[in-house]
This record gives structure tokens, C-alpha cells and sequence, in this order.
């Protein structure tokens, strides 16, 4: 390490900023949110009673208290759901003028910005992601993805020219528990702006704004069953994609699910979109505007406690830049504030789940064991609920499973490389191909990378930014079909060949 | 005295070569004995189609477009070969028109498929069109034209291709690898196995490097086919035998989005 670099590395150390600095609690009202007891399952435009009879509860995991008992459908509740789809479908929807489709999702895009105050908090209650995020990034996208979409109802033969863009029919949609009103937003707009009605399935563990969203529709005055939402668990989702009703199957989720949904496809000519995991390199060069790139680093991995399929979870350091790099990014991580999701504070929020912290907590053991290096910030967490503090590693072979394994959590793994073909070849050494970050002040190097990088989208010189108009999905498997943009709308429409 | 004609052996088409199968074996079709591909052949087509993508996917649209329209050049010296081989001399008209066509397509798609997105932020914002990788193809009938339309949107795309000729009828299909062989299309960038499909098609759908299956080809088997295609994702398509369209070239592509920040 040359003297300057020491240098360097040892006034982060001394920083002030070791410690975060006090803040006074500033926390979001909840009271704007009214949550039922309990709800049914929205089909044919009014909740029905399930009719497996079973519920679950669903719980804020910041709190670990209960806020809803949600229905848990079975294939007769599926069936039902599909059934009043394919009436939706086949009755109403499809007899409608395009341009009053269009006005119909430029409505729900509308009651979403009012209303974006109360889809917020209830999204961070029940997911316990920041309100700073719910804020400013999950309801201000959902409602911008609706207005993008909405647009596209009346003009679909200028989208895809010469090829009779039409419906497909019933859309069957399973959603993750990261983003689940964006999520839902995702599917049902470019669906609904081709004109197929849904059925869509909130993730088990974050049905409550998928359920608000159910209001909205009532108040756009949507047909009855253009939009069916029926919750549950994975039993749930695949009687969806087992049901010989439904025409198309978007799924966003685990690789390992989407395998499982594409082999159960297989022969039966449904069409299928598929936006699975990823294991995404971020990658530093030396000559990246370093400050800049440490934010990167942290909003890459941290973001939505790393619940992010896109998230830049390995990170590639070009060796010259490795020591002064880590000291900012161990001084960038001591100011976190992980903490109450609804304080407008909070940073980093609760892990969405039991289940997924338990998962954290196994790779984390793992990565240990395997030998490397692991950094975390002191850092009081709360007593009750789900929490993880954010993680860095160092001293990761490429072999390690937190090296090659999706984690979904704050925990990042730091790799080196000296040239710009081991970057490649390291970054790209993985079956995923969702997502990879590019920091460097060269624009050829830019391009360069972003050429042979095998990922769906590439942000250089900047990290997790997302748009309606911008396609977003994967290379290999990662998945197939985009979401976002004119390419998005192409997964719900029937066209000619030529 | 009448002089006996030199008849030729049919062999495969790997890497630019035309070896026999590893395995020693053929198959009597259309009177000849046939290569009868191997899983070990099929497995070296595939790492050869792999290491032939790198040079193939970053070749130039213009030089793409040139190899296929060289392909075609080939085809249209060999016409009467490829004739006899064929029912209808039609079928190689189309074949030789339809290679022509996709070739004019390699330096356009950047712009029809891609797009420039107005994102609501200071970023520039574009997606562009990737090859996916190794294409597995089961070549449908009629034995030229189905394949010439299956094989075509692949490769102009900038993928490369491992292809199981007609079962029945793969005579042509060799004939045809002798036009690649002459075209300056790099080596491996096109493979074309002969043999039985049943021994052959499972191990090209389960291949963990091949990215993506064309099985308009397939007929009671492409459920099962499919299915072992899950394994890694693959892109699984089914056109139809006389296909000409661009978005038989754009099944075989990836979508790359790429953001940059605009600033002073």
C-alpha cells in the first residue's frame, strides 16, 4: 500500500462520522391507513369470501404485530377468479374503445398520486421498507408505470407495425414481496393497456397493497373482473399457473420457482415472461469519481435491505483503488440508520420476513466459515422484529457462496480484479444476468463494458435506477421478456408473424 | 466403357470441418449412409458454437450481413446440387431469396428493435439488441427451405447455431454446409449434426450452454424438449417451417438497456 493510500485509509478511520449522528425520531403517521380485520379475495370487482374457508395473518415485521387476516385461495377461489376474467375479458373489456381503456389507467394513475400518502405507509408497514423509499420511489414509479401505459391503449399498432397487435386474454400474474406495489403496477398496466384482463397474486407475505389497490380500482370504476387479486401463498400461484384458463403467466420471483413454472408450461403453448434473481457486479475502476461510486456502492446494495433482484451485490474493485475504497465505504456504512421503517430517517429497514432473515443469517454463517472477512457497523437494532445490519465482505474468493449465490439481504460481497478483461470475466462468471453497474470517468470504457457485460440492463455511473419507459429484465437466467418501455407491452399482446 | 461416378460421404459439419461421427456409426437415408451424430459430436458442435459466438456476436452488422449474402452466393452456384435434392426446385429459390432478405436485415435491427427512452430523469437511456448465445435447432421440412428459415434470423442476429438436420431427408442438409464451408462463414459459427432426433434432441435441449432452443422442428417430443430446456432458462421458440420475418430474428435476441447520467 503506498503512503498516500495509508494516509487515506487511516483519516477515514479517524473520522468524526464513526458513530451515527443522534437523531430526533421523526415518524410518518400511520393513521392515514385504515386496514381491515380481514379481507376476502377481489373477483368480479367485489371482495368474496374465500372459498378454501382459510385465512393467514399477515404482520408488520418491523413490529412482529399482526395487521390483517388475509384469505388464502385455493383452486376453486383461482378458478373463480379466472372465470370472472375471462367474462371481464370477453364481455366489457374487449368491446371497449382503446382511448377509453387508455383514460381508464390514466384514472388509476391518478388515484394513485392522491392517494400516495396512504399506499406509503401501509407498504411499510407490511414489506418494512424506509418510507423514505415507499415515498419516493415505490408509489411515485407504480403511479408513473400507469400513466407510461396508459398512453399506449390507443396507439398499440404504431408500438408493433404490419402485425395486428391484439389481446391475449386472462393474464395470470405472481408478484414478489420487494416491491409490491411497483410489482403490481408492473404487470397489471401493460397488461390492461393491451387490453387482457388479470388475475394477479400478491406476495404472501406483503398482500396489503395489492388489497388497497383494490379501492382504486372501485373508484376508476374498472369493469368488474378486469382486475381479479387473490392472495396466498405458493399453493396459490401455482393452481394460477396450472389453470388451463389462464392464457399468459408473468412471474417475477426466484429462479428457482420460474424453472418450476417454465417446466410446468412446457408443451402447453401459454405464453410466459419470467424475471427471476441475479447476482449483479458493480464494478469500480480507477478512475471513477470515488465519492460518487461509494454512494453507488451503498445505494446498489442497501437500497429496499437489499430485497433487490437487480441489487449490486458483488463488487469488483480495480486493485490500486481497493484500500481507499473499502475505508470510504466502512465510513459511508457507520452513517446508516437502520431502524423504524416509518421514521423518515430510517436508511435501511426491517427484513421482510422470518424466513428471509433466517436465510440472510445461513449465507452470512457460510461466508464466514468460507473464510471471509466480515465488516458491520455498530449499530443498535430494535428489539422486536426482523433486522439485519448492513454487511460488507471482504477477502471473497469467487467460489464462495456469498460470492455466487443470491442473498436478497444488506450483505455485499467485495471482490478485485487489475484489468478490464478480468472484470468481465469475473463479473459475467455467474448463470445470472439481471443487472451490473460500470464506474469509470472513460466513456469508451463505459461502452466497452456495457457491451460485453451479459446483463439486461447496465448502470454506469450510477446504480438502481428505474423508469416506465425503460426496459428492465434479464440475460440468461435471469429470465426472459422485458417489463417497462414499448418492449414491456410486447409480453401482453398477440401479433402476426409478419 | 462407361466411367463409375465418384460418390461422396456424408459426413457432419462441426467447427468448419466435415469429420465423420466420433462414434464410427451412420444411418441409411435417401440411399446413402448418413453420419449418425453422436451425444459426444453434439457436444463438441456446442463448445465449438460457443467459442465461435465471442468473434461471431462481435463482428460488425455490415460483415454479418455480408457472410449471409456470400452464403447465398454459394447456394445460387450450387443450384442444381442442391435441386436434386429437393422435390420442387422452388424450395431452393425461396431458400437462396429468403437467405438474401435476412441478410439486409443485419444492419437495421439495432434500429427497428432497439429504442432511445425518454426516462424522467437526467440520463441517457438507450436499448440495444444482443445475441442470446447457442441456438439449438431442430430443422424443420421441407428439408432446405425449413432449415435455410430456421437457420437464417439466428445467425444474422449474431448467435450461433447447432443444428440436428432432417432425420429423413439430411442429404440436403449437407449439401448446404458445403455452401457455409465456402462462404466465409467463421468456423463453428453454424454446425449441422446428422443422425437419429430422438438420440440427439434431448441432450441439445438439457445442454447447459446452449441459450436457446428454435424447435419448430419438434414434433411429439417438443413438450419434454421444453421441459429440460428449463433447466437454464432457455429461450424456447416455435415459428413456423417458412418463416420470414424480422421477429424470428428478434426471439433470438437479448435486450440491453443501458443508463448514464447527463451532466456538465
Amino acid at each position: 500500500m503506498t503512503e498516500r493510500k495509508q494516509d487515506v485509509a487511516r483519516r477515514a478511520e479517524k473520522s468524526p462520522l464513526t458513530t451515527a449522528w443522534d437523531y430526533a425520531p421523526a415518524p410518518e403517521a400511520r393513521d392515514i391507513v385504515h386496514i381491515q380485520e380481514r379481507y376476502g379475495l377481489f373477483i368480479g370487482g367485489k371482495f368474496v369470501e374465500p372459498l378454501s374457508g382459510e385465512r393467514y395473518t399477515t404482520i408488520d415485521p418491523a413490529r412482529e404485530e399482526p395487521l390483517s387476516e388475509v384469505a388464502q385461495a385455493n383452486k376453486a377461489d383461482v378458478n373463480r377468479a379466472v372465470k370472472a376474467a375471462r367474462g371481464a375479458f370477453d364481455g366489457p373489456w374487449s368491446k371497449l374503445r382503446p382511448s377509453e381503456r387508455a383514460k381508464y389507467l390514466f384514472r388509476i394513475a391518478r388515484i394513485l398520486q392522491e392517494r400516495s400518502r396512504e399506499f406509503a405507509v401501509l407498504e411499510s408497514l407490511n414489506g418494512g421498507k424506509p418510507i423514505r423509499e415507499s415515498r419516493d420511489v415505490d408509489v411515485p414509479l407504480a403511479a408513473a408505470h400507469f400513466f407510461y401505459y396508459a398512453g399506449w391503449a390507443d396507439k398499440l399498432e404504431y408500438a408493433f407495425p404490419n402485425r395486428r397487435p391484439r389481446p391475449i386474454g386472462v393474464a395470470g400474474q405472481i408478484i414478489p414481496w420487494n416491491f409490491p406495489l411497483l410489482m403490481l403496477a408492473w404487470k397489471i398496466a401493460p397488461a390492461l393497456a393491451a387490453g387482457n384482463t388479470v388475475v394477479l397474486k400478491p406476495a404472501e407475505t406483503t398482500p396489503l397493497t395489492a388489497l388497497l389497490f383494490c379501492d382504486v380500482v372501485r373508484q376508476a370504476e374498472l369493469p368488474p373482473g378486469v382486475v381479479n387479486i387473490v392472495t396466498g401463498d405458493g399453493r396459490t400461484g401455482a393452481e394460477i399457473v396450472a389453470h388451463p384458463g389462464v392464457d399468459k403467466i408473468a412471474f417475477t420471483g426466484s429462479t428457482e420457482v420460474g424453472k418450476a413454472i417454465q417446466r410446468t408450461l412446457a408443451g402447453t403453448g401459454k405464453r410466459l415472461t419470467l424475471e427471476l434473481g441475479g447476482k449483479a457486479a458493480n464494478i469500480i475502476f480507477d478512475d471513477a469519481p470515488l465519492d460518487q461510486a461509494v454512494e453507488g456502492i451503498i445505494n446498489g446494495i442497501y437500497f429496499n435491505q437489499g430485497h433487490v433482484c437487480c441489487a449490486g451485490s458483488r463488487l469488483f474493485v480495480q486493485e490500486s483503488i481497493y484500500e481507499a475504497t473499502i475505508a470510504k465505504l466502512k465510513r459511508r456504512m457507520r452513517t446508516l440508520r437502520v431502524g423504524d421503517p416509518l421514521d423518515k430517517n430510517t436508511d435501511v429497514g426491517a427484513i421482510n420476513s422470518k424466513a428471509q432473515l433466517e436465510k440472510i443469517v445461513s449465507l452470512v454463517r457460510s461466508g464466514v466459515e468460507e473464510g471471509a472477512e466480515l465488516y458491520q457497523p455498530p449499530c443498535k437494532l430494535p428489539e422486536r422484529g426482523y433486522w439485519f445490519v448492513p454487511t460488507v465482505f471482504t477477502n471473497v474468493a469467487q467460489s464462495y457462496r456469498i460470492a455466487q449465490e443470491e442473498i436478497f439481504g444488506p450483505v455485499l460481497s467485495v471482490l478485485t480484479f487489475r484489468t478490464p478483461d478480468e472484470a468481465i470475466e469475473k463479473a459475467n462468471n455467474t448463470p445470472y444476468g439481471l443487472s451490473a453497474g460500470v464506474w469509470t470517468e472513460k466513456g469508451s470504457r463505459i461502452l466497452a463494458m456495457a457491451q460485453r457485460l451479459r446483463a439486461g440492463v447496465i448502470w454506469a455511473n450510477t446504480y438502481n435506477r428505474f423508469d416506465p419507459a425503460s426496459p428492465f429484465g434479464g440475460y440468461k437466467e435471469s429470465g426472459f421478456g422485458r417489463e417497462g418501455g414499448r418492449h414491456g407491452l410486447e409480453a401482453y399482446v398477440a401479433m402476426d408473424d409478419a | 466403357m462407361k466411367r463409375l461416378p465418384v460418390q461422396k460421404t456424408y459426413k457432419l459439419f462441426i467447427g468448419g470441418a466435415f469429420p465423420r461421427s466420433e462414434s464410427g456409426r451412420t444411418y441409411v437415408a435417401e440411399r446413402a449412409n448418413v453420419a449418425r451424430a453422436s451425444r459426444k459430436d453434439l457436444r463438441d458442435a456446442v463448445r465449438i458454437a460457443r467459442q465461435a459466438g465471442v468473434g461471431w456476436a462481435k463482428a460488425t452488422a455490415y460483415n454479418r450481413g455480408q457472410v449471409l449474402y456470400r452464403i447465398a452466393e454459394m447456394m445460387e452456384t450450387r443450384r442444381s446440387e442442391l435441386v436434386s435434392f429437393v422435390s420442387r426446385a422452388g424450395e431452393v429459390d425461396r431458400a437462396i431469396d429468403r437467405v438474401v432478405w435476412y441478410a439486409g436485415w443485419a444492419d437495421k435491427l439495432g434500429q427497428v428493435i432497439g429504442s432511445a427512452n425518454p426516462v424522467a430523469g437526467p440520463y441517457f437511456n438507450f436499448t440495444v439488441p444482443e445475441p442470446t448465445g447457442v441456438t439449438g435447432i431442430l430443422a424443420p421440412e421441407p428439408p432446405l427451405l425449413g432449415l435455410v428459415s430456421r437457420l437464417s434470423p439466428v445467425i444474422v442476429g449474431g448467435n450461433t447455431a447447432v443444428v440436428i438436420a432432417s432425420e429423413a431427408h439430411p442429404l440436403v442438409a449437407i449439401e448446404f454446409a458445403e455452401c457455409l464451408a465456402t462462404a466465409d462463414v467463421p468456423p463453428g459459427v453454424v454446425n449441422i449434426l446428422t443422425g437419429l432426433r430422438k438420440e440427439l434432441a434431448p441432450w441439445l435441449a438439457s445442454h447447459m450452454d446452449v441459450a436457446a432452443l428454435d424447435l419448430t422442428g419438434g414434433d411429439g417430443d417438443a413438450a419434454e424438449l421444453e421441459r429440460l430446456g428449463a433447466e437454464n432458462v432457455k429461450r424456447v421458440v416455435r415459428g413456423r417451417p417458412d418463416g420470414q420475418s424480422p421477429y424470428d430474428i428478434a426471439a433470438f435476441l437479448e435486450l440491453k438497456t443501458v443508463w448514464h447520467p447527463i451532466g456538465m
